[in-house]
């Protein structure tokens, strides 16, 4: 059973058509890359799927687990087994991680049914998941990404994900801003989550991720729309060969 | 070196039968016998009666407008000695030493003041104006010399119905385990006016907190128009927070001098949540050197309240420290006043000052007025300030949003993590939660 399902998806920023027919299916148990020049709408359609403001849908359908995507609040999704994996995680002072997450794990148990974790419950969990990261103590304690480095907010993101532990991950460019060490950490926590229930969609403008996250399909995503679909050797041709035959001059090295 | 906070004063802005109706209001209060003390009243009188409400034409008052204060009731409020009294707010875990006043009135039946060190004078001013008139006093003449100049139009209000208030007189050396708390109530629908006087003394070395609270319910349009003056001896240390939760229909007023010596510390800090409109003047002399001053606050309000906090740091001598953080949250068609002003003068050589200033709008139609001022007449000082004004970051609300939580958490956890920027400056552990509390408190209230 296909886990998301994207049909004819339109969406604009003001008034500016930036995805203009998205068709995109995803089953559980499957890990698929996007690549796509800069522009291409690989963060639009991330954000879409998360639900931003701004974002206008001008046509399509987004079918999430059986229910209808677009219909739903921002933290709804995120309840329903959504994730979104940020390019650019914010910032957020006077606000622990440990704070942030325990709220965030308590509000998604509660709509699943599931009573809320006491304190001693919560930190048990979030020190296992922290150590699998190379994550300590002190950045669990600090202040939502204040403070941190480029890696250690992205670590932070798969902090985030293993303790929520989606039904769907969106990955947006996790790896911008990483040096190769804190990438092989990053991806590592990201191929734990990996399973026959959960789906990933990992968002990328380089290969060089896809060697440590090997997806099962590959999309070339341009000028709004997925213009090709393989497996994961059609990742290595786009670092060949660039996006060139898409009928854009941005090489992809 | 007098009046910055206040420039001249003039009748004109305030009708004729207001102060009328103020000296009308004066003879019901009960005689007082002490010269001294029946001349502060009658001077307090006089020089009210000159002076008038301050206006809008007055820059220390620019943005701060009485108007609807004069159309109060400015009897004083009924015998309160049979007011029943629910619940009297506390920041402690403990019982300690507090007093307590219903309608400016004390209530002895309330309060304790018994445990306290030996030489520890805590105790209602009405009492001590029966007990010891001339220590007071001497006590007020005392601290007032320590203010030349510092004439303003709603102290002289004041000291023109002096009736009641808290005296605190810590000896030089003695340190005051517990928390002093001074609970001033409203009683439940009673229009009137009601003027309390704290005089507070620290001697050298001593140490001593005090929690002031006030309170009241909406629904009846009182007037609550304290002055305080305090005095931080060489070496003593003082923190006075006070935590401001009149009924929304109240006026509330609070004019405090505190005059620290040396190698001193002064830790206030101020949370107005409540009246209709509170104005929350603090003007601060630091008379001597190696003084570290931390006069910082916060402000959560909303619908048509306004919440004033006006402050004078005046360094006078040299390597002295002040530092300064005043964050206010505003909703509904609420307006924010912040005046901020800081004096190094020329003999205060190696100042070293700060201050911040950040409002948060939660609608489009709140409102935030913030007058940062600094005057430097010492040439090797440190002094930096900042104002900013913002609404809720999108980005942060999105994030957190996306994690699960819902909007409404999210909102809340923002706004308390604004917040706590200012309440971290609270040093008492104790009072810094039940104000973190109270404001958390305040947004549920707001969300509902």
């Amino acid at each position: 059973m296909s886990l998301i399902e994207i049909k004819n998806l339109h969406a604009s920023v003001d008034g500016k058509a930036i995805l203009k027919g998205v068709d995109l299916t995803i089953k559980a148990g499957e890990v698929h890359a996007i690549m796509g020049p800069n522009g291409a709408g690989k963060s639009t359609l991330s954000y879409v799927l998360a639900g931003r403001e701004g974002y206008e849908i001008t046509e399509g359908s987004v079918t999430f687990d059986g229910q209808d995507l677009l219909a739903l609040e921002v933290e709804e999704r995120a309840a329903a087994g959504l994730f979104l994996a940020f390019q650019y995680p914010v910032e957020i002072p006077g606000v622990t991680n440990a704070t942030f997450l325990k709220e965030a794990l308590n509000a998604i148990r509660k709509t699943r049914g599931e009573s809320p974790l006491d304190a001693m419950q919560f930190l048990k969990l979030i020190r296992a998941k922290a150590k699998d990261l190379s994550m300590t103590d002190e950045m669990i304690k600090r202040a939502v990404n204040v403070g941190f480095s480029g890696g250690e907010k992205k670590r932070n993101e798969a902090l985030q994900m293993a303790v929520l532990q989606p039904k769907l991950a969106i990955l947006d460019e996790t790896d911008s801003g990483l040096d190769i060490d804190a990438l092989k950490i990053v991806a590592e926590g990201v191929n734990k989550l990996r399973g026959p229930e959960r789906g990933m969609l990992v968002i990328t403008h380089y290969q060089r991720l896809l060697d440590y996250i090997v997806p099962d399909v590959v999309h070339v995503l341009a000028n709004g729309r997925i213009q090709k679909t393989g497996g994961k050797e059609l990742a290595l041709e786009l670092e060949a060969k660039g996006y060139a035959e898409f009928g854009i001059s941005d090489a992809a090295a | 070196m007098s009046g910055e906070l206040t420039p001249t004063h003039s009748a004109q802005g305030t009708s004729a039968s207001f102060i009328e109706q103020v000296k009308q209001a004066q003879p019901a209060l009960a005689p007082v016998a002490h010269p001294w003390l029946a001349c502060f009243r009658a001077e307090g009188m006089e020089r009210f009666a000159k002076a008038g409400l301050p206006t809008t034409r007055n820059e220390a008052w620019k943005f701060t407008n009485l108007r609807g204060l004069d159309k109060l009731s400015l009897s004083p409020a009924p015998d309160a000695r049979s007011v029943p009294v629910d619940a009297i707010p506390t920041a402690l875990e403990a019982a300690g030493p507090r007093l307590v006043f219903i309608g400016g009135q004390f209530r002895a039946d309330l309060s304790r003041t018994q445990g306290l060190p030996d030489g520890v004078l805590l105790d209602a001013l009405s009492a001590q104006m029966a007990a010891d008139p001339q220590g007071l006093a001497d006590r007020m003449e005392g601290l007032l010399a320590r203010f030349p100049g510092a004439d303003h139009p709603m102290r002289s209000l004041n000291a023109a119905f002096l009736a009641d208030g808290a005296l605190l007189h810590v000896p030089a050396g003695v340190k005051l385990e517990q928390p002093v708390e001074l609970v001033f109530l409203a009683p439940a629908g009673v229009a009137a006016a009601w003027h309390p006087r704290l005089v507070v003394l620290v001697e050298d070395g001593a140490e001593a907190t005090i929690v002031e609270h006030h309170a009241g319910q909406p629904g009846a349009a009182y007037l609550s128009n304290i002055a305080a003056d305090v005095a931080v001896g060489t070496g003593a240390r003082l923190h006075h927070y006070k935590i401001q939760r009149e009924g929304t229909d109240a006026f509330h007023i609070a004019t405090l001098n505190t005059h620290l010596a040396d190698a001193s510390t002064y830790d206030t800090f101020v949370l107005n949540l409540g009246a209709r409109l509170a104005r929350h003047e603090a003007r601060q002399v630091l008379g001597g050197e190696k003084i570290e001053a931390r006069v910082s606050g916060a402000y959560a309000i909303g619908g048509d309240q306004v919440s004033d906090i006006t402050t004078l740091i005046d360094h006078a001598m040299p390597n002295c420290t002040s530092r300064e953080v005043v964050k206010g949250v505003i909703d509904g068609k609420a307006r924010g006043v912040f005046q901020g002003k800081i004096i190094v003068r020329p003999d205060a050589q190696k100042t070293d000052g700060y201050q911040l200033n950040r409002a948060l709008l939660l609608s489009e139609t709140s409102e935030i007025n913030s007058k940062p001022e600094l005057e430097i007449y010492a040439d090797d000082v440190k002094c930096s300030h900042g104002a900013t004004a913002g609404e809720l970051d999108e980005d942060q609300m999105f994030y957190l949003r996306a994690r699960g939580v819902p909007r409404d958490v999210a909102r809340v956890m923002l706004i308390g993590a604004f917040l706590d920027e200012a309440m971290d400056e609270i040093i008492d552990e104790q009072v810094r939660a039940y104000f973190r509390a109270a404001a958390a408190a305040w947004m549920g209230t707001e969300r509902a």
